[in-house]
């Protein structure tokens, strides 16, 4: 770096962070900074916010491409005046392929591009699963976007809108997957595009698809609707495999049968017993013996829907709507499924409601009448423990006759 | 408009997988940890698939992201992808090239770890690198935190799998509510309300919504609207400034950080739950951030010391109780730590079943 000395005086506090075994963020940006002036600026904007304990930049920004109502995140910095460079640094969320695998070539085309048209920085990924290219200009919007979809991307979601679905490797790599999640991921991504690109949701949509209970890309804590994969017959036992293991070592009191949650699993020193119809398919004892147990043949998924952080009415975790569909190509019954959400959260949602805080208000009772799904004793931990019920039949006195 | 391409959607994942990926689509035996960040995986057919995972800051240059590629072209066939924790996976069918690949990866400072039961990368945030709403920043957190944690990353140190996470503000991006150690950018002083203009600005119906206790009011100001924030209800979650910008709420002296524990997504043993508040605030102490370096250390030794195998740390705090981990990690208890939002006496011990 030509300018080290000079860059160094200007940012002494993130200085510190080049220090230390863990790969730095600051050495990321201190390599763009050498050849772009918009990240030297952010970089000295950003020490200046390590001195004050605060955010330099302003609120929100409404910036976008023609013809989609999201997919970039607008931002200008408070002090353009004193770093010009940052006075816009605008976020261009790309849609990832499923499960974020890539071609050098295509990765390449990527850097290309955001090297031309912006600060060079990206963000692999964001949260939702978008590739993040960090920081570029209004001007520059429409040229990275033609750029872009000339090589083949599009853009991701934001605003009130179906966010960027995204999936856990799925069968690409590994045995447990229960299904094709990379191919479902890619088939909503498609189906649904107009719902991604034109924000015309009371609030965010996120969709994501784990292919087990393991749940890899955390569905059940980050997307309103979670597809969790699991099967519905015999785990697979190979009693040799396992002997193998316990020959090696491994003990499977120790590894399966004290963490089963429902005691379904049981060693005798020879075999393992499992009690299927009280296993609730945590996957503990396939995940300690990969080579000995095997998820049932009886695949498909667990439908759940709600989750989302705290604000406004506090943290969920999504819950059971549909306790088993096969999910099979072209997907109609999930699409059904979601298609029903959606038109009666459409009807019944307020503004910046979550759907899984219209559940709440509404009542999981009545929602599931409103979409068509029968009660399941599988939708709740346990039944009500209030007497405050709100019952629909009663006999007029008439009827008494 | 007409040549303009819009709603193609995400390129093909197909034309991104490996070879033997393709060869060996939904037909995986089985996989084992080789040893810490190096996996394989055997299909049916008895071919084997090794993989490379390598910790990643997240925030890359493309410079960073070409060296990616140049690994990739050489010992790859062309191929990488990242995973849900944004680390870099290198996967080669071939067993010899694992050490040279490593070495190659190391000479430039990425280390490779983070499978099984080591602690694997932070999900974090946008922090004051690129957002308008935190409280604190995340890439530096992470980043000291990290440092601190590098030999349980690159190491199976841990009795079972660690996540972390940090978000800069309660909208909680990414995974805090759910992570093993999760550490939270918070306010603690009331936005400051700029009256002047403030209708031509914000909506104000959907500022007052956005307000979970209802601290906010409309009012009239010189014959102008504006909103009115009563300060004995506010709990200063920022949201309402996320609504509306004429509500500031980041304070140099009083943002800081709250630390929380025991979450998780995995159904395996027990259920999914949310994490819980172990220290209320932190001040923000940049570059290094020492205070939560040290505290979530604690965490990790007490972890380390009283996990058994295979347990997180929520499954470790259901067996020693809540009172004998802040014993354990010395965590004073006070009134914020208790729940008063809504459901909260479902937190309340009823019963007693205590631990002296």
């Amino acid at each position: 770096m030509s300018n080290q000395a000079h860059s160094s005086s200007e940012t002494p506090l993130l200085d510190e962070l080049l220090k230390g075994r863990w790969p730095s963020f600051v050495k990321e940006m201190k390599e763009m900074a050498d050849t772009k002036p918009m990240v030297r600026d952010v970089l000295r904007q950003l020490e200046k916010s390590y001195v004050d304990k605060k955010t330099h930049w302003k609120h929100g920004g409404i910036v976008g491409v023609k013809g989609y109502g999201g997919g970039i995140i607008g931002r200008y910095s408070d002090s353009p005046d004193e770093f010009p460079g940052a006075a816009h640094f605008h976020t261009v969320r790309v849609n990832q392929p499923a499960g974020w695998f890539y071609s050098s070539q295509a990765l390449r085309d990527l850097c290309d591009i955001f090297e031309k048209y912006g600060s060079g920085l990206t963000n692999m990924h964001g949260s939702t699963g978008d590739i993040i290219l960090l920081g570029t200009t209004t001007d520059e919007l429409e040229p990275i976007f033609s750029a872009l979809t000339e090589k083949g991307w599009d853009l991701g979601g934001s605003g009130s809108a179906l966010r960027t679905p995204s999936c856990c490797v799925g069968p690409a790599r590994c045995e447990w997957a229960m299904f094709d999640c990379l191919d479902l991921c890619h088939d909503i991504t498609h189906h649904y595009q107009d719902e991604i690109h034109r924000p015309a949701f009371p609030y965010k949509f996120k969709i994501k698809v784990s292919g087990c209970p393991n749940d890899c890309v955390s569905a059940i804590a980050r997307a309103d609707f979670s597809v969790i994969g699991t099967w519905k017959d015999h785990i697979q036992v190979n009693q040799a495999a396992m002997q193998e293991y316990v020959a090696k070592g491994r003990n499977p009191i120790k590894d399966a049968v004290l963490l089963c949650p429902t005691k379904a699993i049981d060693w005798d020193g020879k075999e393992i017993k499992i009690d299927n119809e009280n296993c609730v398919r945590c996957m503990q004892c396939i995940n300690a013996y990969p080579k000995a147990l095997k998820p049932g043949k009886e695949r498909g998924a667990t439908i759940l829907i709600g989750a989302k952080a705290p604000i406004v009415q506090g943290a969920l975790f999504s819950s059971v709507l549909v306790p088993f569909m096969e999910l099979e190509k072209p997907y109609d019954d999930l699409k059904e499924l979601l298609e029903k959400l959606w038109d009666v959260w459409d009807d019944h949602g307020e503004n910046k409601e979550r759907i899984g805080e219209l559940v709440e208000r509404m009542g999981k009772g009545e929602f599931l009448e409103r979409i068509g799904i029968k009660p399941d004793i599988q939708m709740v931990i346990h039944p009500r423990e209030n007497p405050y019920v709100f019952y629909d039949e009663y006999y007029e006195e008439v009827d008494e006759k | 408009m007409n040549v303009r391409k819009t709603d193609i959607g995400c390129p093909d994942y197909k034309q991104f997988l490996p070879p033997m990926i393709l060869k060996n689509y939904g037909q995986w035996d089985w996989h084992e940890v080789i040893k810490p960040g190096v996996f394989v995986h055997q299909a049916e057919s008895g071919d084997r698939l090794y993989t490379v995972r390598v910790g990643s800051p997240r925030l890359l240059n493309v410079k960073s992201l070409r060296f990616f590629t140049d690994v990739a072209d050489k010992y790859c066939d062309g191929f990488l992808r990242f995973t849900s924790r944004s680390n870099v996976e290198f996967m080669t069918p071939v067993f010899e090239n694992i050490d040279p690949m490593i070495a190659m990866l190391q000479s430039e400072g990425w280390p490779v770890g983070g499978t099984a039961n080591s602690a694997s990368n932070v999900i974090h945030t946008q922090g004051w690198v690129h957002c308008h709403t935190s409280a604190t920043d995340a890439s530096g957190l992470v980043k000291c935190v990290m440092d601190d944690l590098y030999d349980d990353f690159t190491n199976h140190s841990l009795p079972g799998r660690m996540k972390l996470a940090v978000a800069c503000c309660l909208n909680m991006c990414g995974a805090v509510h759910a992570s093993d150690i999760a550490i939270l950018g918070i306010h603690r002083r009331p936005p400051k309300v700029d009256p002047h203009n403030l209708a031509n600005y914000c909506e104000v119906p959907t500022t007052i919504a956005a307000c979970p206790t209802g601290a906010i009011r409309a009012d009239i100001l010189d014959g102008q609207k504006t909103l009115k924030i009563n300060e004995s209800q506010c709990m200063y979650c920022g949201a309402c400034y996320t609504a509306c910008p004429k509500l500031p709420i980041a304070d140099s002296v009083n943002d800081g950080l709250s630390i929380w524990v025991g979450g998780k997504c995995a159904n395996a043993r027990s259920t999914p739950r949310f994490t819980k508040m172990v220290v209320p605030f932190i001040p923000n102490n940049p570059p290094r951030w020492p205070e939560v370096v040290e505290a979530v250390r604690t965490i990790v030794d007490v972890y380390k010391a009283h996990g058994k195998p295979w347990e997180r740390l929520a499954d470790m705090i259901d067996r020693i109780g809540w009172a004998r981990f802040f014993k354990l990690t010395g965590f004073e208890f006070t009134k914020y730590h208790i729940d008063d939002y809504k459901l909260a006496t479902k937190s309340y011990n009823a019963s007693t079943h205590l631990r002296f």
